[in-house]
Protein backbone atom coordinates (compact mmCIF):
# COMPACT_ATOMS: atom_id res chain seq x y z
CA UNK A 1 0.00 0.00 0.00
CA UNK A 2 1.15 3.37 -0.89
CA UNK A 3 0.98 5.80 0.90
CA UNK A 4 2.34 8.76 -1.58
CA UNK A 5 0.44 12.23 -1.68
CA UNK A 6 0.34 14.60 -4.36
CA UNK A 7 3.17 16.64 -2.73
CA UNK A 8 4.99 13.48 -2.56
CA UNK A 9 4.70 13.01 -6.34
CA UNK A 10 4.94 15.96 -7.53
CA UNK A 11 8.70 16.67 -5.37
CA UNK A 12 9.51 12.55 -7.12
CA UNK A 13 8.70 14.64 -10.79
CA UNK A 14 10.75 17.61 -10.20
CA UNK A 15 13.81 15.31 -9.06
CA UNK A 16 13.59 13.76 -11.59
CA UNK A 17 12.66 10.42 -9.60
CA UNK A 18 9.70 8.85 -11.82
CA UNK A 19 7.88 10.25 -15.07
CA UNK A 20 4.11 10.84 -15.35
CA UNK A 21 4.02 8.14 -17.96
CA UNK A 22 5.57 5.99 -15.14
CA UNK A 23 3.10 7.22 -12.47
CA UNK A 24 0.12 6.99 -14.78
CA UNK A 25 0.96 3.14 -15.62
CA UNK A 26 1.32 2.67 -11.90
CA UNK A 27 -2.01 3.70 -10.79
CA UNK A 28 -4.11 2.73 -14.28
CA UNK A 29 -2.41 -0.88 -12.77
CA UNK A 30 -4.06 -0.48 -9.60
CA UNK A 31 -6.86 0.69 -10.84
CA UNK A 32 -7.30 -2.51 -12.96
CA UNK A 33 -6.65 -4.29 -10.12
CA UNK A 34 -8.63 -2.77 -7.35
CA UNK A 35 -11.67 -0.94 -9.29
CA UNK A 36 -13.82 -4.69 -10.20
CA UNK A 37 -13.91 -4.98 -6.29
CA UNK A 38 -14.55 -1.16 -6.01
CA UNK A 39 -16.98 0.20 -8.97
CA UNK A 40 -15.20 3.47 -8.37
CA UNK A 41 -14.78 4.35 -12.02
CA UNK A 42 -17.47 4.41 -14.64
CA UNK A 43 -14.88 5.43 -17.90
CA UNK A 44 -11.03 4.14 -17.47
CA UNK A 45 -9.31 5.17 -20.90
CA UNK A 46 -5.45 4.37 -20.78
CA UNK A 47 -4.48 5.40 -24.02
CA UNK A 48 -5.88 8.86 -23.74
CA UNK A 49 -4.48 9.41 -20.00
CA UNK A 50 -0.94 8.44 -21.40
CA UNK A 51 -1.35 10.60 -23.81
CA UNK A 52 -1.81 13.34 -21.38
CA UNK A 53 0.71 11.66 -19.44
CA UNK A 54 3.27 12.12 -22.34
CA UNK A 55 2.66 15.54 -23.26
CA UNK A 56 3.33 16.15 -19.32
CA UNK A 57 6.50 14.91 -19.50
CA UNK A 58 7.46 16.66 -23.23
CA UNK A 59 6.57 19.93 -20.92
CA UNK A 60 8.73 18.99 -17.75
CA UNK A 61 11.59 18.74 -20.79
CA UNK A 62 11.09 21.43 -22.04
CA UNK A 63 11.24 23.28 -18.74
CA UNK A 64 7.71 24.43 -19.12
CA UNK A 65 6.46 22.34 -15.85
CA UNK A 66 4.18 23.80 -13.20
CA UNK A 67 4.26 22.61 -9.41
CA UNK A 68 1.50 19.62 -10.30
CA UNK A 69 2.64 18.84 -14.11
CA UNK A 70 2.52 14.70 -14.42
CA UNK A 71 0.41 13.85 -11.14
CA UNK A 72 -2.54 11.98 -12.41
CA UNK A 73 -6.00 12.82 -10.77
CA UNK A 74 -9.26 11.35 -11.57
CA UNK A 75 -12.73 13.44 -12.12
CA UNK A 76 -16.26 13.08 -10.89
CA UNK A 77 -18.15 12.12 -14.01
CA UNK A 78 -20.25 15.24 -13.47
CA UNK A 79 -17.40 17.24 -15.01
CA UNK A 80 -17.38 17.88 -19.16
CA UNK A 81 -14.40 16.21 -20.04
CA UNK A 82 -13.98 16.57 -24.28
CA UNK A 83 -13.54 13.20 -25.68
CA UNK A 84 -14.72 11.62 -22.73
CA UNK A 85 -18.01 9.69 -22.26
CA UNK A 86 -19.76 12.30 -19.31
CA UNK A 87 -22.70 10.19 -17.85
CA UNK A 88 -23.09 11.86 -14.94
CA UNK A 89 -24.13 8.36 -12.87
CA UNK A 90 -27.41 8.17 -15.51
CA UNK A 91 -28.69 6.31 -18.19
CA UNK A 92 -29.71 9.59 -19.89
CA UNK A 93 -26.13 10.46 -20.56
CA UNK A 94 -24.80 6.95 -21.32
CA UNK A 95 -23.32 7.84 -24.98
CA UNK A 96 -22.70 11.35 -24.02
CA UNK A 97 -18.89 12.03 -25.35
CA UNK A 98 -18.14 15.59 -24.20
CA UNK A 99 -17.98 18.42 -27.04
CA UNK A 100 -16.28 20.54 -24.43
CA UNK A 101 -14.17 20.88 -21.51
CA UNK A 102 -15.49 21.85 -17.95
CA UNK A 103 -13.76 25.27 -16.75
CA UNK A 104 -12.20 22.44 -13.63
CA UNK A 105 -11.19 20.44 -16.75
CA UNK A 106 -9.40 22.94 -18.74
CA UNK A 107 -7.45 23.92 -15.31
CA UNK A 108 -6.12 20.78 -14.64
CA UNK A 109 -5.29 20.13 -18.46
CA UNK A 110 -3.45 24.23 -18.15
CA UNK A 111 -1.32 22.52 -14.96
CA UNK A 112 -0.67 19.53 -16.85
CA UNK A 113 -2.18 16.88 -14.69
CA UNK A 114 -3.45 13.80 -16.48
CA UNK A 115 -7.13 12.19 -16.09
CA UNK A 116 -6.71 8.58 -14.95
CA UNK A 117 -10.80 8.09 -15.73
CA UNK A 118 -14.29 9.33 -14.72
CA UNK A 119 -15.23 8.58 -11.39
CA UNK A 120 -18.78 6.80 -10.44
CA UNK A 121 -21.77 9.04 -9.08
CA UNK A 122 -25.05 8.66 -8.05
CA UNK A 123 -27.22 9.85 -10.42
CA UNK A 124 -27.30 13.67 -11.31
CA UNK A 125 -25.75 14.14 -7.98
CA UNK A 126 -28.88 13.15 -5.95
CA UNK A 127 -27.96 10.68 -3.34
CA UNK A 128 -26.30 10.18 -0.41
CA UNK A 129 -24.57 6.56 -1.09
CA UNK A 130 -23.87 6.09 -4.85
CA UNK A 131 -26.39 3.62 -5.05
CA UNK A 132 -28.67 5.58 -7.63
CA UNK A 133 -25.93 5.48 -10.26
CA UNK A 134 -27.23 3.87 -13.47
CA UNK A 135 -23.48 2.29 -13.57
CA UNK A 136 -24.35 0.22 -10.10
CA UNK A 137 -23.29 1.30 -6.93
CA UNK A 138 -19.86 2.17 -5.69
CA UNK A 139 -18.30 -0.09 -2.53
CA UNK A 140 -16.51 1.03 0.54
CA UNK A 141 -13.04 -0.03 0.17
CA UNK A 142 -12.98 -0.22 4.08
CA UNK A 143 -16.03 -2.85 3.87
CA UNK A 144 -17.71 -4.38 0.65
CA UNK A 145 -20.96 -4.74 2.08
CA UNK A 146 -20.96 -1.02 2.94
CA UNK A 147 -21.94 2.60 0.90
CA UNK A 148 -18.64 5.34 0.56
CA UNK A 149 -21.42 7.75 0.80
CA UNK A 150 -22.52 9.70 -2.07
CA UNK A 151 -22.62 11.65 -4.55
CA UNK A 152 -18.91 11.88 -5.07
CA UNK A 153 -18.74 8.31 -3.88
CA UNK A 154 -17.10 6.84 -6.38
CA UNK A 155 -14.38 9.66 -6.40
CA UNK A 156 -13.81 9.18 -2.22
CA UNK A 157 -13.72 5.21 -2.98
CA UNK A 158 -11.03 5.43 -5.18
CA UNK A 159 -8.65 7.87 -2.98
CA UNK A 160 -9.28 5.65 0.41
CA UNK A 161 -7.94 2.48 -1.75
CA UNK A 162 -5.39 4.50 -3.16
CA UNK A 163 -6.19 3.62 -6.78
CA UNK A 164 -6.24 7.59 -7.78
CA UNK A 165 -3.57 9.78 -5.68
CA UNK A 166 -6.53 12.42 -5.40
CA UNK A 167 -10.09 12.96 -7.38
CA UNK A 168 -12.12 16.35 -7.80
CA UNK A 169 -15.97 16.25 -6.97
CA UNK A 170 -18.72 18.34 -6.18
CA UNK A 171 -21.03 18.98 -3.13
CA UNK A 172 -24.75 20.61 -2.92
CA UNK A 173 -25.43 19.05 0.20
CA UNK A 174 -22.92 17.44 1.82
CA UNK A 175 -21.51 15.40 -1.61
CA UNK A 176 -18.03 16.22 -0.85
CA UNK A 177 -17.50 16.23 2.41
CA UNK A 178 -20.17 12.63 3.63
CA UNK A 179 -18.08 10.13 1.28
CA UNK A 180 -14.77 11.47 1.95
CA UNK A 181 -16.10 10.99 5.91
CA UNK A 182 -17.41 7.41 5.12
CA UNK A 183 -14.19 6.63 3.39
CA UNK A 184 -11.57 8.11 5.41
CA UNK A 185 -10.15 10.92 3.24
CA UNK A 186 -10.10 15.02 3.54
CA UNK A 187 -12.29 16.66 1.00
CA UNK A 188 -13.07 20.45 0.58
CA UNK A 189 -16.41 22.51 -0.83
CA UNK A 190 -14.86 25.65 -1.13
CA UNK A 191 -17.13 28.85 -0.95
CA UNK A 192 -20.01 29.02 -3.13
CA UNK A 193 -18.03 31.00 -6.50
CA UNK A 194 -14.74 30.27 -5.83
CA UNK A 195 -14.71 27.26 -8.30
CA UNK A 196 -16.31 28.06 -11.10
CA UNK A 197 -19.42 25.62 -12.28
CA UNK A 198 -19.16 25.87 -16.26
CA UNK A 199 -19.17 22.62 -17.48
CA UNK A 200 -20.71 20.77 -14.32
CA UNK A 201 -23.88 19.05 -15.08
CA UNK A 202 -25.96 21.13 -13.01
CA UNK A 203 -28.06 20.06 -10.25
CA UNK A 204 -28.72 22.89 -8.17
CA UNK A 205 -27.00 25.89 -9.49
CA UNK A 206 -27.57 27.88 -6.29
CA UNK A 207 -25.41 25.12 -4.48
CA UNK A 208 -23.58 23.38 -6.69
CA UNK A 209 -19.87 23.63 -5.69
CA UNK A 210 -16.68 21.63 -6.97
CA UNK A 211 -14.07 21.00 -4.86
CA UNK A 212 -10.57 18.71 -3.91
CA UNK A 213 -10.64 15.44 -2.41
CA UNK A 214 -7.46 13.92 -1.24
CA UNK A 215 -5.61 11.79 1.77
CA UNK A 216 -4.24 15.14 3.45
CA UNK A 217 -5.49 18.64 3.95
CA UNK A 218 -1.49 19.72 2.21
CA UNK A 219 -2.94 18.30 -0.67
CA UNK A 220 -6.75 19.89 -1.10
CA UNK A 221 -4.73 22.93 -0.74
CA UNK A 222 -2.45 22.80 -3.81
CA UNK A 223 -5.37 21.01 -5.90
CA UNK A 224 -7.85 24.45 -5.11
CA UNK A 225 -5.08 26.20 -6.06
CA UNK A 226 -5.23 24.78 -9.55
CA UNK A 227 -9.51 24.66 -9.64
CA UNK A 228 -10.53 27.88 -8.10
CA UNK A 229 -10.07 31.13 -10.36
CA UNK A 230 -12.69 33.34 -11.68
CA UNK A 231 -14.60 32.22 -15.57
CA UNK A 232 -16.66 34.33 -17.40
CA UNK A 233 -18.65 32.07 -18.57
CA UNK A 234 -20.33 30.89 -14.94
CA UNK A 235 -22.38 33.74 -13.86
CA UNK A 236 -22.05 33.18 -10.23
CA UNK A 237 -17.60 33.02 -10.51
CA UNK A 238 -16.43 35.66 -8.28
CA UNK A 239 -13.97 38.08 -9.63
CA UNK A 240 -11.21 37.69 -7.00
CA UNK A 241 -7.40 38.03 -6.60
CA UNK A 242 -5.49 34.55 -7.05
CA UNK A 243 -5.29 33.20 -3.96
CA UNK A 244 -2.54 30.59 -2.44
CA UNK A 245 -4.36 28.03 -0.28
CA UNK A 246 -1.11 27.14 1.02
CA UNK A 247 0.46 30.06 2.22
CA UNK A 248 -1.03 29.02 6.00
CA UNK A 249 -0.24 26.13 6.57
CA UNK A 250 2.27 26.08 8.40
CA UNK A 251 0.97 28.87 10.94
CA UNK A 252 0.62 27.78 14.34
CA UNK A 253 -3.32 27.51 16.36
CA UNK A 254 -2.59 29.30 19.22
CA UNK A 255 -5.72 31.29 20.15
CA UNK A 256 -7.50 29.78 17.35
CA UNK A 257 -11.36 30.29 18.31
CA UNK A 258 -13.02 26.67 17.92
CA UNK A 259 -17.00 27.04 18.14
CA UNK A 260 -18.88 24.14 18.98
CA UNK A 261 -22.63 23.98 17.67
CA UNK A 262 -24.47 22.86 20.49
CA UNK A 263 -27.24 21.81 18.05
CA UNK A 264 -24.79 19.38 16.40
CA UNK A 265 -23.88 17.30 19.27
CA UNK A 266 -27.50 15.96 20.65
CA UNK A 267 -29.64 12.99 19.86
CA UNK A 268 -28.91 11.37 16.56
CA UNK A 269 -25.42 11.45 16.82
CA UNK A 270 -23.48 8.21 16.98
CA UNK A 271 -21.71 7.06 20.52
CA UNK A 272 -18.56 6.20 18.47
CA UNK A 273 -18.48 9.52 16.39
CA UNK A 274 -19.31 11.25 19.22
CA UNK A 275 -16.71 9.90 21.15
CA UNK A 276 -13.90 10.83 17.99
CA UNK A 277 -14.66 14.27 17.61
CA UNK A 278 -14.47 14.71 21.02
CA UNK A 279 -11.33 13.67 21.17
CA UNK A 280 -10.05 15.42 18.04
CA UNK A 281 -10.97 18.65 20.06
CA UNK A 282 -9.34 17.53 23.14
CA UNK A 283 -6.00 17.61 20.28
CA UNK A 284 -7.12 20.79 19.28
CA UNK A 285 -6.86 22.30 22.41
CA UNK A 286 -3.32 20.74 22.96
CA UNK A 287 -2.14 22.70 20.25
CA UNK A 288 -3.50 25.68 21.22
CA UNK A 289 -7.17 26.46 19.92
CA UNK A 290 -9.61 28.17 23.02
CA UNK A 291 -13.54 26.01 22.45
CA UNK A 292 -16.32 27.97 22.61
CA UNK A 293 -20.02 27.22 22.35
CA UNK A 294 -21.94 29.07 19.34
CA UNK A 295 -25.62 27.94 18.57
CA UNK A 296 -27.04 27.64 15.00
CA UNK A 297 -30.69 27.44 15.82
CA UNK A 298 -32.48 27.20 12.60
CA UNK A 299 -29.81 24.00 11.36
CA UNK A 300 -32.48 21.81 12.24
CA UNK A 301 -34.65 22.85 9.50
CA UNK A 302 -31.61 22.96 7.02
CA UNK A 303 -32.82 19.64 5.76
CA UNK A 304 -36.41 20.60 5.09
CA UNK A 305 -35.67 24.09 3.26
CA UNK A 306 -33.29 22.05 1.28
CA UNK A 307 -35.69 19.48 0.15
CA UNK A 308 -37.57 22.39 -1.40
CA UNK A 309 -34.60 24.86 -2.76
CA UNK A 310 -32.74 22.04 -4.50
CA UNK A 311 -35.32 20.02 -6.23
CA UNK A 312 -36.92 23.02 -7.43
CA UNK A 313 -33.83 24.12 -9.04
CA UNK A 314 -32.80 20.27 -10.57
CA UNK A 315 -36.88 20.53 -11.83
CA UNK A 316 -35.59 23.28 -13.86
CA UNK A 317 -32.17 22.40 -14.86
CA UNK A 318 -33.18 19.05 -16.17
CA UNK A 319 -35.34 20.16 -18.05
CA UNK A 320 -32.97 19.96 -20.66
CA UNK A 321 -33.31 16.48 -20.61
CA UNK A 322 -35.96 16.29 -23.84
CA UNK A 323 -34.17 13.73 -26.36
CA UNK A 324 -34.04 16.10 -28.81
CA UNK A 325 -30.09 17.63 -28.56
CA UNK A 326 -28.25 15.45 -26.78
CA UNK A 327 -29.02 12.70 -24.54
CA UNK A 328 -30.76 8.96 -24.78
CA UNK A 329 -34.18 9.35 -26.68
CA UNK A 330 -36.86 6.31 -26.55
CA UNK A 331 -37.10 4.32 -29.14
CA UNK A 332 -40.99 3.90 -29.69
CA UNK A 333 -43.01 7.28 -29.64
CA UNK A 334 -45.81 8.92 -31.67
CA UNK A 335 -46.02 12.50 -30.99
CA UNK A 336 -43.68 15.50 -29.26
CA UNK A 337 -44.89 14.90 -25.91
CA UNK A 338 -45.03 11.35 -26.18
CA UNK A 339 -41.50 11.44 -27.11
CA UNK A 340 -40.17 13.69 -23.85
CA UNK A 341 -42.27 11.75 -21.54
CA UNK A 342 -40.95 8.03 -22.15
CA UNK A 343 -37.78 9.60 -22.91
CA UNK A 344 -37.42 10.95 -19.62
CA UNK A 345 -39.14 8.29 -18.00
CA UNK A 346 -36.68 5.70 -19.47
CA UNK A 347 -33.73 8.07 -19.17
CA UNK A 348 -33.53 8.60 -15.21
CA UNK A 349 -33.79 6.90 -12.35
CA UNK A 350 -36.28 6.79 -9.56
CA UNK A 351 -34.34 8.91 -7.23
CA UNK A 352 -34.43 11.55 -10.08
CA UNK A 353 -37.82 11.45 -10.75
CA UNK A 354 -38.70 11.74 -7.06
CA UNK A 355 -36.52 15.16 -7.20
CA UNK A 356 -38.00 16.90 -10.33
CA UNK A 357 -41.60 15.69 -9.08
CA UNK A 358 -41.04 17.61 -5.76
CA UNK A 359 -39.73 20.47 -7.45
CA UNK A 360 -42.57 20.97 -9.99
CA UNK A 361 -44.50 20.66 -7.27
CA UNK A 362 -42.81 23.38 -5.12
CA UNK A 363 -42.57 25.60 -7.99
CA UNK A 364 -46.46 25.20 -9.37
CA UNK A 365 -49.33 27.45 -9.02
CA UNK A 366 -50.99 27.90 -5.95
CA UNK A 367 -47.88 26.39 -4.17
CA UNK A 368 -44.71 28.60 -4.67
CA UNK A 369 -45.22 30.99 -1.60
CA UNK A 370 -46.00 28.25 0.65
CA UNK A 371 -42.72 25.75 -0.02
CA UNK A 372 -40.43 27.85 -2.31
CA UNK A 373 -40.90 31.54 -0.84
CA UNK A 374 -40.85 30.00 2.93
CA UNK A 375 -37.52 27.65 2.07
CA UNK A 376 -35.31 30.74 0.67
CA UNK A 377 -36.89 33.14 3.91
CA UNK A 378 -35.31 29.88 6.39
CA UNK A 379 -32.33 29.79 4.10
CA UNK A 380 -31.70 33.64 5.15
CA UNK A 381 -32.39 32.64 8.68
CA UNK A 382 -29.68 29.57 8.45
CA UNK A 383 -27.14 32.33 6.90
CA UNK A 384 -27.86 34.59 9.99
CA UNK A 385 -26.90 31.91 12.29
CA UNK A 386 -23.35 31.22 10.87
CA UNK A 387 -23.08 34.83 10.41
CA UNK A 388 -23.82 35.51 14.49
CA UNK A 389 -21.77 32.15 15.55
CA UNK A 390 -18.39 33.90 13.49
CA UNK A 391 -18.33 37.05 15.75
CA UNK A 392 -17.59 34.51 18.27
CA UNK A 393 -15.13 32.06 16.46
CA UNK A 394 -12.75 31.28 14.08
CA UNK A 395 -13.91 28.13 12.33
CA UNK A 396 -16.95 25.95 13.49
CA UNK A 397 -16.10 22.11 14.30
CA UNK A 398 -18.37 18.99 14.43
CA UNK A 399 -19.20 15.17 13.17
CA UNK A 400 -19.38 15.29 9.28
CA UNK A 401 -22.08 12.81 9.29
CA UNK A 402 -24.13 11.21 12.29
CA UNK A 403 -23.01 7.78 11.70
CA UNK A 404 -20.74 5.90 9.60
CA UNK A 405 -21.00 4.53 6.20
CA UNK A 406 -24.03 2.38 6.44
CA UNK A 407 -24.56 -0.71 4.98
CA UNK A 408 -25.83 -1.44 0.69
CA UNK A 409 -29.22 -1.02 0.47
CA UNK A 410 -30.23 -0.18 3.77
CA UNK A 411 -31.75 3.45 3.52
CA UNK A 412 -32.34 2.73 -0.47
CA UNK A 413 -36.00 2.43 -0.03
CA UNK A 414 -36.57 5.37 2.44
CA UNK A 415 -35.67 8.25 0.51
CA UNK A 416 -36.33 10.36 4.10
CA UNK A 417 -33.80 8.02 5.90
CA UNK A 418 -31.24 8.90 3.73
CA UNK A 419 -31.67 12.73 2.84
CA UNK A 420 -31.10 12.70 7.16
CA UNK A 421 -27.34 11.84 6.64
CA UNK A 422 -26.30 15.06 5.14
CA UNK A 423 -28.10 16.60 8.22
CA UNK A 424 -24.99 18.49 9.24
CA UNK A 425 -23.68 19.08 6.04
CA UNK A 426 -26.77 20.84 4.10
CA UNK A 427 -26.97 24.28 6.40
CA UNK A 428 -23.17 25.01 4.81
CA UNK A 429 -24.48 24.99 1.41
CA UNK A 430 -27.63 26.80 2.07
CA UNK A 431 -25.72 29.38 3.33
CA UNK A 432 -22.71 29.31 0.60
CA UNK A 433 -19.87 28.82 3.19
CA UNK A 434 -16.64 26.63 3.06
CA UNK A 435 -16.48 23.00 4.82
CA UNK A 436 -14.49 20.59 4.75
CA UNK A 437 -14.11 17.04 6.32
CA UNK A 438 -10.84 14.95 7.60
CA UNK A 439 -10.29 11.67 9.25
CA UNK A 440 -10.38 11.29 12.83
CA UNK A 441 -10.86 7.81 13.79
CA UNK A 442 -12.55 4.38 13.64
CA UNK A 443 -15.22 3.14 15.48
CA UNK A 444 -15.75 -0.22 16.75
CA UNK A 445 -16.17 -1.73 13.64
CA UNK A 446 -12.85 -0.45 12.21
CA UNK A 447 -14.60 2.14 10.13
CA UNK A 448 -13.51 6.03 9.55
CA UNK A 449 -15.40 8.46 11.26
CA UNK A 450 -14.93 12.18 9.72
CA UNK A 451 -14.65 15.79 11.24
CA UNK A 452 -16.37 18.55 9.67
CA UNK A 453 -14.45 21.91 9.89
CA UNK A 454 -16.97 24.91 8.71
CA UNK A 455 -15.32 28.23 7.89
CA UNK A 456 -16.49 31.79 7.08
CA UNK A 457 -16.36 33.11 3.75
CA UNK A 458 -13.42 33.08 1.82
CA UNK A 459 -11.47 31.23 4.81
CA UNK A 460 -10.36 28.32 2.71
CA UNK A 461 -6.36 28.81 3.76
CA UNK A 462 -7.13 29.21 7.27
CA UNK A 463 -9.36 25.84 7.39
CA UNK A 464 -6.80 24.45 5.31
CA UNK A 465 -4.11 25.74 8.19
CA UNK A 466 -6.20 23.73 10.50
CA UNK A 467 -6.46 21.09 9.33
CA UNK A 468 -2.95 20.53 8.37
CA UNK A 469 -1.92 21.33 12.01
CA UNK A 470 -3.99 18.53 12.87
CA UNK A 471 -2.50 15.96 10.12
CA UNK A 472 0.42 16.68 11.78
CA UNK A 473 -0.63 15.57 14.98
CA UNK A 474 -2.43 12.55 14.50
CA UNK A 475 -2.48 9.98 11.72
CA UNK A 476 -6.15 9.09 10.83
CA UNK A 477 -5.21 10.21 7.45
CA UNK A 478 -2.71 7.96 6.77
CA UNK A 479 -4.93 4.51 8.15
CA UNK A 480 -5.75 2.47 4.99
CA UNK A 481 -8.49 -0.17 4.19
CA UNK A 482 -6.53 -3.12 3.91
CA UNK A 483 -6.70 -5.33 0.54
CA UNK A 484 -5.99 -2.67 -1.97
CA UNK B 1 -50.66 17.91 3.31
CA UNK B 2 -51.57 14.52 1.59
CA UNK B 3 -51.22 14.61 -2.22
CA UNK B 4 -53.73 12.14 -4.43
CA UNK B 5 -52.96 9.82 -6.63
CA UNK B 6 -54.97 12.74 -9.53
CA UNK B 7 -51.63 14.75 -7.76
CA UNK B 8 -48.93 12.67 -8.30
CA UNK B 9 -50.17 12.41 -12.44
CA UNK B 10 -50.46 15.86 -12.70
CA UNK B 11 -47.46 16.55 -11.56
CA UNK B 12 -45.78 13.89 -13.35
CA UNK B 13 -47.18 15.84 -16.78
CA UNK B 14 -46.07 19.18 -15.87
CA UNK B 15 -42.66 17.26 -15.12
CA UNK B 16 -42.99 15.77 -18.91
CA UNK B 17 -42.55 12.35 -16.92
CA UNK B 18 -44.72 9.07 -17.93
CA UNK B 19 -45.90 7.47 -14.77
CA UNK B 20 -47.65 4.00 -15.04
CA UNK B 21 -50.78 3.08 -11.96
CA UNK B 22 -48.35 0.63 -9.72
CA UNK B 23 -45.69 3.60 -10.12
CA UNK B 24 -48.19 6.73 -9.39
CA UNK B 25 -48.80 4.49 -6.13
CA UNK B 26 -45.37 4.27 -5.13
CA UNK B 27 -44.45 8.02 -5.80
CA UNK B 28 -47.67 8.93 -3.96
CA UNK B 29 -46.06 7.43 -0.62
CA UNK B 30 -42.59 8.24 -1.28
CA UNK B 31 -43.37 11.89 -1.92
CA UNK B 32 -45.99 12.37 0.79
CA UNK B 33 -42.91 11.06 3.06
CA UNK B 34 -41.05 13.64 1.71
CA UNK B 35 -43.68 16.61 2.31
CA UNK B 36 -43.88 15.51 5.73
CA UNK B 37 -39.98 16.13 6.40
CA UNK B 38 -40.91 19.45 4.44
CA UNK B 39 -43.54 20.49 6.13
CA UNK B 40 -41.61 20.80 9.31
CA UNK B 41 -40.89 24.79 8.04
CA UNK B 42 -43.78 25.87 8.07
CA UNK B 43 -43.89 26.30 11.63
CA UNK B 44 -41.26 28.91 11.68
CA UNK B 45 -42.50 32.63 11.60
CA UNK B 46 -40.40 34.14 8.67
CA UNK B 47 -42.56 37.33 8.60
CA UNK B 48 -40.46 40.06 7.54
CA UNK B 49 -37.42 37.67 6.74
CA UNK B 50 -36.12 38.94 3.36
CA UNK B 51 -36.12 35.54 0.98
CA UNK B 52 -32.58 34.38 -0.17
CA UNK B 53 -32.25 33.46 -3.54
CA UNK B 54 -28.97 32.43 -4.04
CA UNK B 55 -25.67 31.98 -1.88
CA UNK B 56 -24.33 35.48 -0.89
CA UNK B 57 -26.68 37.22 -2.65
CA UNK B 58 -25.20 37.63 -5.58
CA UNK B 59 -25.33 40.23 -8.38
CA UNK B 60 -25.31 38.53 -12.38
CA UNK B 61 -23.07 40.23 -14.40
CA UNK B 62 -23.40 40.93 -17.72
CA UNK B 63 -20.93 40.24 -20.33
CA UNK B 64 -20.08 42.66 -23.35
CA UNK B 65 -22.37 42.06 -26.24
CA UNK B 66 -19.70 40.53 -28.72
CA UNK B 67 -19.06 37.21 -30.25
CA UNK B 68 -16.70 34.90 -27.99
CA UNK B 69 -17.56 31.53 -29.32
CA UNK B 70 -16.62 29.50 -32.60
CA UNK B 71 -19.52 27.55 -34.76
CA UNK B 72 -19.37 24.40 -33.31
CA UNK B 73 -22.66 23.37 -34.79
CA UNK B 74 -21.14 19.91 -36.57
CA UNK B 75 -19.73 18.78 -32.43
CA UNK B 76 -22.24 19.37 -30.73
CA UNK B 77 -24.99 17.55 -33.64
CA UNK B 78 -22.23 14.89 -33.24
CA UNK B 79 -24.57 14.09 -29.90
CA UNK B 80 -27.57 14.37 -30.98
CA UNK B 81 -30.36 11.44 -31.34
CA UNK B 82 -31.21 12.61 -34.87
CA UNK B 83 -30.22 15.18 -36.96
CA UNK B 84 -30.74 16.15 -40.75
CA UNK B 85 -29.12 18.82 -42.32
CA UNK B 86 -28.09 20.69 -39.39
CA UNK B 87 -31.58 20.50 -38.16
CA UNK B 88 -32.88 18.33 -34.86
CA UNK B 89 -35.71 16.54 -35.83
CA UNK B 90 -38.40 15.96 -33.55
CA UNK B 91 -41.81 14.69 -34.27
CA UNK B 92 -43.78 16.66 -36.33
CA UNK B 93 -45.87 19.32 -34.36
CA UNK B 94 -47.78 21.76 -36.75
CA UNK B 95 -50.16 19.61 -39.25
Amino acid sequence: MSQTTIKQLADRLASGKTSSVELCQDYLARIQAGNPKLNAFITVDAERTLAEARAADARRAANNAGPLTGVPIAHKDIFCAEGWLTTCGSKMLANFVSPYDAHVIGQFKAAGMPCLGKTNMDEFAMGSSTETSYYGPTRNPWDSARVPGGSSGGSAAAVAARITPAATGTDTGGSIRQPAALCGITGLKPTYGVVSRYGMIAFASSLDQGGPMATTAEDCALLLNVMAGFDARDSTSLEREKEDYTRDLARPLAGLRIGLPKEFFGAGLSGDTAIAVEAAIEQFKKLGAVIVEVSLPNSGLSVAAYYVIAPAEASSNLSRFDGVRYGYRTPDYGDLTEMYEKSRAEGFGAEVKRRIMIGTYVLSHGYYDAYYLQAQKLRRLIAQDFAAAYRQCDVILGPTAPTTAFKLGEKADDPVEMYLSDIYTIAVNLAGLPGMSLPCGLDGQGLPIGLQLIGDYFSEARMLNVAHQYQLATDWHQRTPGGF
Amino acid sequence: MSLSIDDVRRIAHLARIRVGEDEAVQYQSQLNGVFDLIARMQAVDTAGVAPMAHARDLFQRLRADAVTEPNRREAFQAVAPQVAGGFYLVPKVIE
